[in-house]
């Protein structure tokens, strides 16, 4: 953990000093969401977010569309509980948002972004704190309204989407210190970049297993002409 | 490196999309499983019990013809006679149902007054309420209006009007008439829906063409990206000709339609069964979550390829209606709702299959259905299950709601997979006000509507018999805030005032 005890009281370096600064952390949540501008580039620049926030959040996030999916009324949600894995899903959801923080990083470092991996990844948590807070209320809510009044359930589900992904675009242009214009367009250019990293990943296995597969015969045959 | 080599795996684990392999009407050896099935809320297929059995078949040397059918097209029930087109020897067979076994009667082969007096093809016979029967002459060009005696009453001929393409001929397929003894056929070459004549004869137009249906990428490359001989080389957008027509007692024109690709189906563009008003519109009611296409899902095979194509379409007396599909032999029945009752046949030799299905009609409840590869004729009569529903449907739309849930009830016995059932007795639970009781039975149908409908009132009966704690808790809540927070004033002044006594 990169987290300094600042406003605490504790000895630095302690359990409590860390703890503090953890629960802060969390709590700064609220201010970032709000008051995004200001609230990202204090998250990232004065050092106010921690990983392990993060981290929470990131938790908290997968566990509040689990929880969607399980405990949503059915008139909203039509999941086939008999085929839902809760790893396949955790990792829908896991391997493209690790694989874009990676491919902002990577080609916002080769632009001049100011932001490290970490700093992308924290933002990005940090962004998703406003999909957990509307979400889980929802799910309780799904289950005391009824079909005709499914209006209500979708706006309050749009509304969790689009302060996510204004959230996600504020983030972006802090962290790296861009304009808003540069942002939109690295914002493109970043779901390209993760196209390609999952381009490449399907080709080094698909060459990894035509080298195994090349050497596995290569051992049958001497195999075969030795015995 | 071991870490890495994990992590490599992970993601290439992950790589394959999530597909849910459509569990089709396949066991594990790949050949049929269950003869009857229906589909869930999933779109999976249930096996159910059998809806349907083979009561007899009818081949030529059951009836005791001398020369064997060939290629029958149509059949026509009439009472408890059976017409058969036997089209490729020229003639109709009628056939009386009689104790249970069915006798030849008479051969139609020729029309007394007409010239000439013979058919050629006939391909459809239908009769009016006066008993006057109507054949399709398919390639003599006509439609014979004869009275039961067989004297020629009328001739229907080549419309002569600008509105029908001079160079083509008239080849009328399938035919239906209504009560008041109008003519609706369906002709060969003519895609602007049905041929209607009035009951004097005289030809007034066409009902009910196919809407066509142009995409906006289909009309942009159209438009811009082809040249104009490419263009007079392409199909143009012409509206398709359907396959086959029923009129029920009512006077609604059933249709279906084969000619779509299997990507129309998708979001119900293709539209394979339609209900025709008098204009020609489709008001085909589609209440359930998957619109009567056929079969849902199918394992391709190198002679049954791609969606249920449907061939002949009947409807019972009491609006449900049942179609037979040519793809793999199916005969599928929906409910006036457009839900699917249950779903039987295949593609063999063995009894209760066929090798090219072409016609189906009904007597009363019993179906028949005929074969024009085999020349048969198969009789199906309904099992317990099959009568069930029936009667469940029935007293249901004559109002008797809560025997038709008790109807229902027996049926959740033979088949605990049946949805309908569920919304049925659902439907009369909350009509007795059981609305939690209901909301379970449509929970288990996936009916959001309905579970919508009894939850509302559930909410309301909650609420207005707790409507004391309610108040209790909602007042709780607001003025316990307010109370604490006057205290919290007071006791801020108290103590400002005391600094300020101890200051002085």
């Amino acid at each position: 953990m990169n987290a300094r005890s600042t406003e605490s009281n504790a000895a630095p370096g302690s359990f409590r000093a860390w703890w503090d600064k953890y629960i802060a952390s969390v709590r700064y949540g609220k201010h970032v969401i709000f008051r995004p501008f200001d609230g990202f580039w204090d998250l990232v620049h004065e050092h106010r977010g921690t990983l392990g926030a993060a981290h929470t959040f990131l938790f908290l996030f997968l566990l509040t569309y689990i929880l969607k999916l399980m405990f949503t009324n059915f008139q909203f949600i039509s999941a086939p509980l008999q085929y839902i894995n809760i790893y396949e899903q955790c990792a829908s959801l896991l391997i493209p948002f690790l694989t874009l923080c990676l491919s902002n990083w990577c080609l916002s470092t080769l632009f001049d972004g100011k932001g490290h991996l970490t700093d992308i990844y924290m933002a990005m948590c940090y962004a998703l704190v406003p999909f957990i807070l509307i979400q889980l209320p929802m799910i309780l809510l799904s289950n005391m309204i009824s079909f005709d009044e499914a209006a209500y359930y979708s706006v309050l589900n749009a509304i969790s989407i689009i302060w996510c992904c204004f959230l996600v675009f504020v983030a972006l242009l802090e962290v790296h210190d861009y304009s808003p214009g540069k942002t939109l367009i690295f914002i493109f250019a970043t779901i390209f970049g993760a196209l390609v990293i999952l381009f490449l990943v399907l080709v080094f296995f698909s060459l990894l297993s035509d080298a195994a597969a090349y050497f596995i015969s290569l051992y049958r045959e001497i195999a075969f002409r030795l015995y | 490196m071991k870490r890495m080599i994990r992590l490599l795996l992970l993601c290439l684990a992950l790589v394959p999309a999530v597909l849910y392999g459509p569990a089709a009407l396949a066991g594990e050896d790949g050949y049929t499983t269950s003869y009857t099935y229906n589909y869930d809320y999933w779109g999976d297929l249930r096996e159910s019990p059998d809806a349907y059995r083979v009561d007899q078949v009818l081949y030529s040397a059951t009836l005791g013809l001398e020369t064997p059918m060939n290629k029958p097209q149509s059949l026509y029930v009439h009472g408890s006679d059976l017409y058969i087109c036997d089209t490729g020897n020229n003639r109709i067979l009628q056939v009386r149902r009689e104790n249970g076994g069915f006798t030849l009667t008479r051969v139609i082969d020729a029309v007394k007054g007409a010239s000439p007096e013979t058919f050629n093809t006939p391909s459809d016979i239908a009769i009016d309420g006066a008993g006057n029967l109507y054949v399709c002459d398919t390639n003599n060009n006509r439609i014979v209006k004869m009275d039961s005696e067989l004297n020629l009453l009328r001739e229907y001929l080549k419309p002569d009007d600008s509105t029908f393409d001079q160079n083509l001929s008239f080849l009328p397929k399938r035919l239906v008439v209504d009560s008041s003894g109008r003519v609706f056929a369906l002709a060969t070459n003519v895609n602007k829906g049905l041929v209607k004549f009035e009951t004097d004869g005289t030809f007034t137009g066409y009902i009910g063409a196919n809407p066509v249906v142009i995409t906006m990428w289909d009309y942009i490359w159209k438009s811009f990206f082809t040249t104009k001989e490419q263009r007079s080389q392409q199909a143009s957008f012409v509206p398709t000709e359907y396959e086959n027509i029923y009129i029920d007692s009512e006077g609604f024109i059933y249709a279906t339609n084969v000619n779509f690709e299997e990507y129309d189906l998708m979001y119900d563009n293709a539209k394979p069964i339609r209900k025709l008003n008098s204009i020609g519109n489709d008001i085909l009611v589609k209440n359930d979550h998957y619109p009567p296409i056929g079969d849902l899902q199918w394992v391709e095979e190198s002679t049954d390829k791609g969606p249920s194509k449907l061939k002949d379409i009947t409807v019972l007396d009491n609006d449900i209606y049942i179609a037979f599909d040519r793809t793999r032999g199916r005969i599928f029945g929906y409910d006036p709702q457009g839900i699917m009752l249950w779903a039987f046949g295949t593609k063999d030799n063995s009894e209760g299959s066929f090798l090219g299905p072409i016609s189906l009609e009904h007597m009363g409840t019993d179906l028949l259905a005929l074969d024009e590869n085999g020349c048969s004729i198969t009789v199906f009569t309904p099992t317990e299950y099959g009568q069930l529903i029936y009667k469940a449907s029935d007293e249901y739309l004559s109002g008797q709601y809560d025997e038709s849930a008790d109807t229902w009830r027996e049926v959740l016995k033979l088949n605990a997979n049946y949805n309908l059932a569920y919304i049925g007795i659902g439907r009369s639970l909350m009509r007795q006000e059981e609305y939690g009781e209901a909301m379970e039975y449509f929970k288990m149908a996936f009916d959001r509507e309905n579970y919508g409908r009894a939850y509302r009132y559930y909410r309301k009966t909650l609420v207005e018999d707790n409507i004391v704690p309610l108040v209790i808790v909602v007042a709780a809540l607001l003025i316990v805030p307010l109370i604490v927070g006057r205290i919290k004033n007071m006791r801020a002044e108290v103590e400002e005032y005391e600094r300020k006594k101890h200051r002085k």
